[in-house]
């Protein structure tokens, strides 16, 4: 009975995720960059859903269009390009590394570093403070 | 000192951090559009299929393109504004009927006026994509040189257009004069 149920499940559990409704492009090398892509391009309907798992019309045009693109021979950074021109850094989750962003990619190093430097001081002075409490 | 002073520091920093952050709008997404040229596109006029409009249409002109369709709540709030704006402002209005359907887009124009001198039916959305279209209704401010001098995202008001086209079309026109202009209120 069990397993009967785990087979129902999995079998539905396809068109969970199956918002593209689309067959893959006819090479694959190309379809998982096309994948990865979809799933690093932010839709601006549903502003913290990539495109592909929004059900938005314009998630799904914009699909089609990265689609096209794809078949006529254009790769990733040409497509980064063109939605840039038109939607800004902020369609993309990773956006490139540019005068722009350049705080948005360094802060977290900063932080790190400011981290870093604090905790170091704190063992410096808990370390003396055993010495001379030695 | 420092010990006591520093975490002041860090929270005001991070209050005034807060204080900007929290009173942007985060559906807010400024256009890359602006000042640069206006993308050229060329579509089927919705008040007739057989013959075209687009950006060829006004060259040399201070023109606003208004991203519309029946589909959307805010069209239809702005709409009365835009009857009005296309009889006194003297900026000839275009439109560009987003994704929608011909007969209710005409039904509409019928029953509640037609501000656009004419209306670009884009019914696969691959001029709004070249125009960064996102959320209707959508208003572009071209200047004469061609390029996108403004982008208003929501149902347009007086107080916007007082204050955030009118100055700019005054600019343009400062360079290079154009048709009079009248204060819509």
């Amino acid at each position: 009975m069990r397993s009967i149920i785990l087979l129902v499940f999995w079998l539905v559990s396809c068109c969970a995720w199956a918002i593209d409704p689309e067959p893959p492009l006819d090479d694959p090398i190309i379809d998982a960059e096309y994948q990865q892509l979809i799933r690093e391009v932010r839709c601006l309907v549903c502003q913290n859903q990539p495109i592909s798992d929004s059900s938005a019309p314009l998630a799904a045009d914009l699909r089609r269009e990265i689609r096209r693109m794809y078949e006529e021979g254009s790769r990733r950074a040409e497509i980064e390009e063109f939605l840039i021109a038109r939607y800004g850094d902020f369609v993309l989750y990773r956006p490139q590394l540019k005068p722009m962003t350049w705080a948005l990619w360094g802060a977290p190093l900063v932080l790190l570093f400011i981290g870093g430097a604090v905790f170091a001081r704190i063992l410096r002075a808990r370390m003396r403070q055993s010495i001379t409490e030695v | 000192m420092w010990r006591y002073l520093l975490p002041v520091v860090i929270f005001s920093v991070l209050g005034l951090f807060f204080l900007r952050g929290l009173n942007l709008n985060p559906g807010y997404v400024p256009s890359p559009l602006i000042g640069k040229p206006a993308p050229e596109y060329e579509l089927p006029k919705l008040k007739d299929m057989t013959s075209t409009v687009g950006s060829a249409d006004y060259v040399g002109e201070v023109v606003l393109l208004n991203v519309w369709a029946t589909w959307c709540p805010g069209c239809r709030q702005e709409h009365p504004y835009l009857v009005e704006l296309s009889e006194n402002s003297g900026v000839p209005i275009y439109g560009l009927n987003w994704k929608d359907d011909g007969d209710k887009a005409r039904a509409w124009l019928e029953t509640l006026g037609d501000p656009y001198v004419a209306t670009a039916v884009d019914a696969t959305g691959e001029v709004a994509i070249d125009w960064g279209v996102y959320a209707a209704p959508e208003t572009f401010l071209i200047g004469r040189d061609g390029k996108v001098l403004y982008k208003h995202i929501a149902p347009l008001t007086p107080a916007v257009w007082e204050n955030e086209f009118l100055p700019r079309i005054a600019a343009g026109c400062a360079a290079q004069p154009c048709a009079p202009l009248t204060n819509v209120r």
